[in-house]
């Protein structure tokens, strides 16, 4: 019941205020229902289980204090499926954000052609994991490729690109690419419809090359997206996991292991789920500082 | 496009067209070439795997994996988790989401923050213990597990919040002074307003519901209740022989099939969709 809505009837205040709230926690109900049983709740049981044992296999479930955060410290796999997030959101995030800006810039516009390409490069996001790693796996394949004909064409031999430890990561960054242009792109579509006209027709006046209106006009006012994009894209490549895994299994030599990967071995396979849990919020701890630039950079964009 | 451009530019735009059109044919290239492995026999897929016209030409890969049913089955998953999901999520984001635009109530403005807060919390910070608790209750390898930690994500409820907001106070005046229900006013005027915003939100989940993996990966373990994205992973391993590489690749087509077929139909309120849950 607001203010605004009725200033003039002078019915009992507080008691239709509180039929307001009784209102309103009926709405709120089943979202505070789930949200507090299955993410909150979660969380910290999540938190909880990092200070325990927890070893399923042995049954296990005592304290045992900081031991589990200690033990990671020098585990050399944790180690290495760190560095292999790190290195593969290096990869991934600066070249999606270039290609999906490209690719903006190219599709945006009127016209029935750049309508269907738009739906091309968007296309490939909305198939899943196991269909993209799937078509990929066969396009790299060495023997019957995609890739293959056209290396020998330009007279290199094929490589097994997902058995080298050289290859493989970036045999994966190209996937992740393929798969997941679509949003940013979208993103940065939308950024570009909102540029006023009057700009450009300004730059047209002096004859401005299609170069200098690009730094001049088009990227300072895209900015913000720019950076939203980076950072949802580090936060959404950060949690990699199901391309290596179907791809490569985290190998050769490790070399592809992700993050979330040793987590569901290590809990899964494994059985040491308090081990896992520690890991998940060393993960988690290290997408929070992103994610909170990323709801900063939102209310950034509320103001404006 | 305009008239005071000088013919360079004019070519200039043309050539850009052509590199771009060129892309997106190299771009679908792998998905055509998947769909046509699929429809040839696997005798000729051992002799070669080149080519992106169907020929040999044969639907067997489909017909085999109609019959063996596994993948039917998942596929059946898939939907009954999907929709659930969908339409669960769209019940709990709508109703929260008109609380928060609305209606006025004591701590709104800190359950606000602690909803948005939750944002912030990923699948994998909360998958372990969810599987504690859903084992503890007994309820893996059941659709309502697979469904059911999805429908806690705050974005719904933020989404439907910012929608709320944006609709104009009077169209709600005019049934309050009629003493309408809130529950009335929500059902009979904002929800048939909202069918744009609803449709986004849903394809959104439906879409997100549909390529899942990581939790119905170690929820679903019994082959019977994997959705089709596990149940795919699940036969990958048969890919190093090429003996059966046309039905698997039959399989990755028809477990597509919906999903494609739902952004070919709806493809304007997904886009729309992606500059909406950036906040814009």
């Amino acid at each position: 019941m607001t203010a605004a809505a009725r200033p003039a009837t002078r019915s009992p205040r507080g008691r239709s205020r509180s039929r307001g709230w009784l209102t309103a926690l009926l709405f709120l109900a089943p979202f505070l229902a789930v949200y507090l049983v299955l993410l909150v709740y979660p969380l910290f049981l999540g938190i909880w289980i990092s200070f325990r044992d927890w070893d399923l296999m042995a049954g296990d479930y005592g304290p045992v204090g900081l031991l589990n955060y200690q033990d990671l410290w020098t585990d050399p796999v944790f180690w290495r499926s760190t560095r292999n997030t790190l290195y593969f959101a290096l990869l991934t995030v600066p070249s999606m954000t270039i290609i999906a800006m490209l690719l903006a810039l190219a599709v945006q516009g009127p016209g029935r052609i750049r309508a269907i390409c738009r739906s091309v490069f968007f296309l490939s996001s909305v198939f899943s994991v196991t269909v993209v790693t799937l078509v990929w796996q066969m396009v790299l394949a060495p023997d019957r490729g995609l890739i293959a004909p056209i290396v020998q064409f330009l007279g290199f031999t094929p490589v097994n690109y997902l058995g080298s430890t050289t290859w493989a990561m970036p045999a994966i960054v190209v996937t992740t690419l393929w798969w997941g242009v679509g949003l940013p792109m979208a993103l940065f579509l939308a950024a570009l419809g909102s540029i006023p006209k009057e700009l450009y027709e300004a730059a047209e006046l002096d004859h401005a090359s299609r170069w200098s209106v690009f730094w001049r006009i088009t990227l300072p006012s895209i900015r913000h997206t720019v950076i939203l994009v980076i950072v949802l894209q580090i936060v959404a490549q950060f949690q990699i996991f199901g391309q290596p895994f179907l791809m490569t299994q985290g190998g050769p030599a490790n070399s592809t292991r992700s993050l979330v990967q040793y987590i569901y071995e290590t809990s899964f396979r494994d059985w040491l789920v308090g081990y896992g849990a520690a890991m998940a919020m060393v993960l988690f701890g290290m997408m929070l500082v992103f994610s909170m630039l990323q709801l900063w950079l939102g209310r950034q964009g509320d103001d404006r | 496009m305009n008239a005071t451009r000088s013919g360079w530019a004019l070519w200039g735009d043309r050539l850009l067209l052509a590199i771009t059109v060129l892309v997106a044919i190299l771009w679908f290239l792998p998905v055509l070439w998947v769909v046509t492995m699929s429809l040839k026999p696997n005798s000729e897929l051992m002799r070669s795997t080149w080519g992106f016209i169907p020929y040999p030409f044969t639907l067997q890969n489909y017909a085999d994996l109609v019959r063996l049913a596994t993948v039917p089955r998942w596929l059946t998953n898939s939907l009954i988790v999907a929709v659930g999901m969908t339409i669960l999520v769209l019940v709990v984001s709508s109703l929260a989401g008109y609380a928060f635009a609305r209606l006025q109530f004591p701590f709104k403005r800190t359950i606000f923050v602690l909803m948005i807060a939750g944002l912030m919390i990923p699948e994998q910070a909360v998958f372990l213990p969810l599987h504690q608790m859903f084992a503890d209750w007994g309820i893996h390898n059941t659709h309502a597990a697979l469904m059911l930690p999805r429908v806690a994500v705050p974005i719904g409820v933020f989404l439907m919040m910012q929608f709320f907001r944006a609709v104009p106070r009077e169209l709600e005046e005019a049934a309050e002074l009629d003493h309408a229900s809130r529950f009335t006013i929500f059902w009979k005027i904002m929800l048939p307003l909202s069918v744009p915003a609803l449709t986004t939100l849903g394809l959104f989940t439906f879409i997100h519901a549909w390529n899942d993996f990581l939790w119905p990966l170690v929820s679903a373990t019994n082959a019977n209740m994997y959705t089709v994205t596990v149940g795919l992973a699940s036969i990958q391993g048969n890919f190093a022989q090429t003996q059966g590489l046309g039905s698997i690749m039959a399989s990755a087509v028809f477990a597509s099939l919906p999903i494609v077929l739902l952004f070919l139909i709806f493809q304007r309120f997904i886009v729309a969709g992606v500059a909406m849950s950036a906040g814009k």
